[in-house]
């Protein structure tokens, strides 16, 4: 018996997702009725609001490993991004000016580490390889005397490529133990496990609505033991241990601290039944479309992750036959600046195979019913489009599509 | 992005797809465009008496692209040599409410138009 599809299909979970019911359930109390200022230290309504923050600071920290005073609520990743680079290079400048980051990482850190470069920091940005993965070698050839920090990201938002934090971490700590290594954790988070002592982290990154809580809140986890120290780039109150100033948004900080524990709770066996629905996508699209191909590597990847380009067929006028399912494309024409994923270029993917590139992203919602919608959506869109296309027509005539002097424009 | 409900109706029933073999002597193929700036057209046109009986795209591209060149073809048919080379792609942009940001695709459509010609005139010149 299969369930009823109700259409659109949301198949976008990296771009963010919905708040589970239960996420929501524990936030509404903290909207009215325990609506205090955790700052508030003279009254009931501030200690139960403060009350209700610990338990939550506890709840993230446990995701990844850490501990509960570690946690610096902010308003979400981007904010923890910017605070984790900013914050390590203003406070930690007399002892170096050298960051190592690398070409996929989500623009946060990207335009963050830009800034301090006019600043007169020296950035430095590893090329993944093909596969989208960077080397703990790649990474200790770049580091010098005067590196302070490293920060790459676990999980990619496009390709959803997972790198080998422990390994990355165990090899910068030994070529120098003061080196801090922050990491991006916001799509791994939830998805596959996080140890910040096996994986020798310093500072993450993470984001309630990347895993089912809500938008507007994140935190950066900064280790204490041994003592890790950032300037604040927001000054005010003192909040957070004077690390971010700004009362703090105790409904959100509940339901991000709610969502921590559902996803911890239900981590392994969300990971085989996600990577199942994926691995089914994956093989319905490529059994049925020839000239498909798979994005980043398939071994070292997030289970709910599928990026693929179909070959001669362009991504937004894909996306615009797939109207009833919420995916997303690499394509140029998706974005406001008509340049094609950086993440695929930095990959070497060619700028055409970009165009044609689609994101699928399963989540905690989706069903195998949903899956095989898409599959048979998707299929029957690729090859309309196809059949419209000039570069299929030349393809299928043994044309080689390189073999021709196409004029940019 | 929110497409105008002309481009939802040429992109999902465009407008004369397919190939004209390209060697015959009253056909003008114009293939203009890149795969790597993401948009390829093939407009052809069949032409007797210097006058365009009848036109085929085949575009590689998003939604504004394939829209701008259906309606490219429906336009230049029945049109004099003269007549079709004078379209500008503005008349394309106005007709499907393009946004600034897909202005692109028109002027590729009016480029696709122009080429043909050209081709077919310099068979025509041998």
């Amino acid at each position: 018996m299969s369930l009823p599809i109700s259409l659109p299909i949301f198949m976008d979970n990296h771009s963010t997702t919905p708040v589970d019911p239960r996420v929501l359930e524990t936030m509404i109390p903290y909207f009215t009725t325990h609506f205090g200022n955790a700052a508030s230290r003279n009254h009931s309504f501030g200690w139960t609001a403060e009350a209700a923050v610990e338990h939550a600071r506890a709840q993230v920290a446990a995701l990844i490993g850490g501990d509960a005073k570690e946690i610096v609520f902010t308003s979400g990743a981007t904010e923890a991004d910017n605070l984790a680079i900013k914050g390590v290079a203003s406070f930690y400048r007399k002892q170096g000016n050298h960051i190592i980051t690398v070409e996929t990482e989500h623009k946060a850190i990207l335009d963050a580490c830009k800034r301090l470069q006019r600043e007169g920091f020296e950035i430095t940005l590893l090329a993944p390889a093909k596969d989208g993965i960077v080397t703990p070698e790649q990474v200790v050839a770049a580091m010098t005397d005067k590196t302070i920090l490293v920060s790459i990201m676990h999980a990619n938002n496009e390709i959803g490529v997972v790198q080998d934090l422990a390994a990355i971490g165990a090899a910068i700590k030994a070529r120098n133990p003061k080196c801090l290594f922050h990491s991006d954790a916001v799509q791994a988070a939830g998805k596959v496990p996080i140890d910040v002592e096996a994986m020798k982290l310093d500072l993450v990154s993470l984001t309630a609505h990347k895993m089912y809580g809500p938008k507007g809140v994140g935190c950066l986890w900064v280790r204490r033991k041994p003592r890790v120290r950032i300037d604040p780039i927001i000054d005010g109150g003192g909040h957070e241990r004077g690390m971010r100033s700004g009362t703090l948004p105790v409904p959100l900080i509940v339901g991000f601290g709610k969502a921590a524990e559902v996803a911890k709770a239900d981590l392994a066996e969300e990971a085989v039944r996600l990577r199942r629905l994926r691995d089914r996508l994956h093989a319905g699209l490529s059994k049925r479309l020839p000239e498909t191909y798979v994005n980043g590597t398939m071994e070292h990847r997030l289970p709910g992750n599928l990026n693929i380009s179909f070959a001669f067929v362009e991504g937004e006028s894909l996306l615009m036959a797939l109207k009833d399912v919420a995916v997303s494309s690499g394509s140029a024409c998706t974005s406001a600046s008509l340049e094609p994923s950086y993440v695929l270029r930095a990959l070497g993917v060619g700028d055409e195979l970009a165009h044609s590139s689609i994101r699928f992203g399963i989540g905690r919602f989706n069903t195998e019913e949903e899956v095989d919608y898409v599959i048979e959506l998707a299929v029957k869109s690729v090859e309309r489009l196809r059949e419209l296309s000039p570069l299929w027509e030349m393809h299928l005539d043994g044309i080689d599509i390189n073999s021709i002097q196409w004029a940019a424009h | 992005m929110a497409y105008s409900e002309k481009v939802i109706e040429h992109y999902e029933n465009p407008h004369n797809v397919g190939t004209f073999d390209k060697t015959e002597d009253d056909v003008g193929t114009g293939l203009v465009g890149a795969p790597a700036c993401g948009d390829v057209m093939r407009l052809q046109i069949k032409v007797q008496d210097g006058v365009i009986t009848d036109a085929r795209f085949k575009t590689f591209g998003c939604g504004s692209a394939i829209a701008s060149s259906s309606l490219a073809t429906e336009m230049i048919k029945g049109l004099t040599l003269e007549q079709a080379e004078k379209i500008k792609n503005t008349q394309l942009v106005e007709e499907l409410n393009l946004p600034p940001v897909k202005i692109h695709c028109s002027v590729l459509a009016e480029d696709a138009i122009k080429a043909a010609i050209e081709d077919y005139r310099k068979k025509h010149a041998r």
